[in-house]
């Protein structure tokens, strides 16, 4: 009997508190969006007169394929060969686009496994190590990659190395602190130990830390590896090249079917690289599980 | 035969002293229990021995080197002269056992190829002959992290050996086993402590295995040395008052 009513009153307690953040919290969210479209000085039919152009623009990089030519040559018109008449260049520059991410991931990886040590409060060996490699961690990520590429391709010309340079700055930095982040989270016994017998900071490292965080710091790295497949694709809008140069030069002369043609192998691509790295991750945290 | 002097030993933790002011003479060769409740210092007093806790105040010697003054190297090499267990074992749970073993080898003869994962052939066997040591040979390839309790603390006192320790460090290395495993760990170190002759201090809860096991005890109670005498000077009163345990 007592118990139900203590119980009763502390669900009570709960529902009220809850209730007040719920609706405090939707109408700070409406008075939220009311002054930002003040701002930014949006109109609600701007917005419903724009999505009519963008069907206007889908319809009309929508490939035009006649179910009698599907499977006919590249010569036809309505086939699918017609469509993909270029496919042998974007399969090229693809490949591009998916060795820049893949070649960046790796150099990225790498670079913030080596400064995350110096970036996690319990494993950086002095705290102004600590203070400035953080900083420039956060640099690193904050610029976005855009700007990277923009300026390396200024310097270094049109290309794909400025867009590597570009993901692998902005990879190090992120991974960097994600890294640093699994350290702090991490068991500190095991380092204990290793420094109650006598053992240096990189051995504390190599055998007290690494084995423990390993399998998270890969399905970090797997991780970013997707995001900069994307981000590669976007890099080349400012001819850091792959294929989204390829895109930006579609899109700008109006070839409106190789811009569906693209569109559809690059959702192929990031689909089949999320399938296969989320396979890789799934085995390694599973054969390390057990 | 030198013994390890003590002196004067304080530890501040902001407002708290934890260890006031200890004076010891611990002699080579025997087992020594560090007896009294949780929060009495215990484990303070054993982390400023290796220097895991920098104490604030007092000396810790040993053949003539004065160890609270130590730094770099020479604080590396005390430490791998002076090994540690733990009571929550401090394997690395996601390694095998040898390499767990391995591991006490690195502050003794450290060598750059190590950090790739490579250990000398000498080295293994040696690791190899202190398993066999506590029947854990055919354990050696499984993970640290599989094991139960106990046998992760024999583990662990196997990596100790790894070092070629002169003094073991014992903190309350059976609170987290059973009764059984905790026999079985008391008496491994019992047989290193007399087969090896290395000097064994050891933090214990228990005050039935340490008057079983240990040659001498020394009662902590908040940071200061309340009892020192071998465990059958230990009277039913004097353990009272060493655990708070009052008749009213």
């Amino acid at each position: 009997m007592m118990n139900e009513i203590i119980l009763n009153s502390h669900n009570k307690n709960l529902i009220k508190k809850k209730r007040f953040w719920n609706t405090s919290l939707i109408v700070l969210l409406l008075i939220g969006i009311v002054l930002s479209s003040k701002i930014i000085d949006t109109n609600i039919s701007d917005l419903f007169n724009g999505i009519t152009r963008l069907g206007d623009y889908i319809s009309k990089i929508l490939p035009s394929l006649e179910l009698n030519n599907l499977f006919l040559g590249s010569k036809d018109q309505g086939s699918i060969a017609y469509w993909y008449f270029n496919i042998s260049k974007y399969l090229k520059l693809l490949f591009e686009t998916f060795n820049m991410a893949l070649l960046a991931t790796m150099t990225g990886s790498i670079l913030a496994l080596f400064l995350s040590f110096l970036a996690a409060k319990n494993t950086s060996p002095n705290s102004l190590l600590f203070f400035s490699i953080r900083r420039m961690l956060e640099f690193f990520r904050g610029v976005p990659e855009i700007i990277f590429a923009i300026l390396f391709v200024w310097v270094l010309g049109i290309g794909p190395l400025a867009g590597i340079i570009a993901i692998t700055i902005h990879t190090t930095g992120s991974l960097g602190k994600l890294f640093s982040e699994v350290y702090e989270n991490s068991n500190n016994r095991p380092i204990e130990a290793l420094k109650a017998s006598g053992g240096n900071w990189l051995s504390e490292m190599k055998f007290g830390l690494l084995p423990q965080v390993l399998p998270n710091l890969i399905s970090y790295a797997l991780l970013r590896f997707e995001i900069n497949i994307r981000a590669s694709t976007i890099l080349g809008f400012v001819g850091a090249g792959g294929i989204g140069q390829e895109l930006y030069l579609v899109i700008n002369f109006n070839y409106y079917e190789e811009v569906s043609a693209i569109i559809l192998l690059i959702i192929l691509t990031v689909i089949s690289i999320d399938l296969l790295s989320g396979h890789i991750r799934k085995n390694i945290i599973g054969f390390d599980n057990d | 035969m030198k013994p390890l002097k003590i002196k004067n030993l304080k530890k501040k933790f902001k407002d708290t002293l934890a260890i006031n002011g200890v004076n010891l003479e611990i002699e080579e060769g025997k087992i020594t229990g560090i007896i009294g409740r949780s929060g009495s210092g215990k484990s303070t007093l054993l982390r400023m021995i290796n220097r895991l806790i920098e104490p604030s105040e007092g000396t810790i010697e040993f053949n003539d080197i004065i160890i609270t003054e130590i730094k770099g190297k020479a604080l590396r090499k005390w430490r791998s002269e002076c090994a540690m267990i733990f009571q929550q074992f401090n394997l690395v749970d996601r390694l095998d056992v040898l390499t767990n073993v391995l591991i006490g080898s690195l502050g003794r003869s450290y060598s750059f190829l190590n950090l790739f994962g490579y250990f000398s052939k000498e080295e293994k066997i040696n690791a190899l002959r202190n398993l066999n040591r506590f029947e854990l040979t055919e354990k050696s390839l499984q993970r640290a992290g599989t094991l139960s309790g106990g046998q992760q603390q024999r583990v662990a006192i196997a990596r100790a050996l790894m070092q070629k320790p002169k003094i073991l460090l014992a903190d309350e290395p059976i609170s987290s086993l059973d009764p059984k495993n905790s026999k079985r760990v008391m008496d491994d170190m019992l047989k290193i402590n007399r087969e090896d002759g290395i000097t064994i201090i050891c933090n214990l809860h228990s005050l039935e295995i340490a008057k079983k096991y240990c040659d001498r005890l020394i009662g902590l109670s908040e940071g200061k040395v309340v009892f020192d005498g071998k465990p059958k000077e230990l009277t039913t009163n004097i353990s009272k008052k060493l655990y708070d345990l009052d008749d009213e």
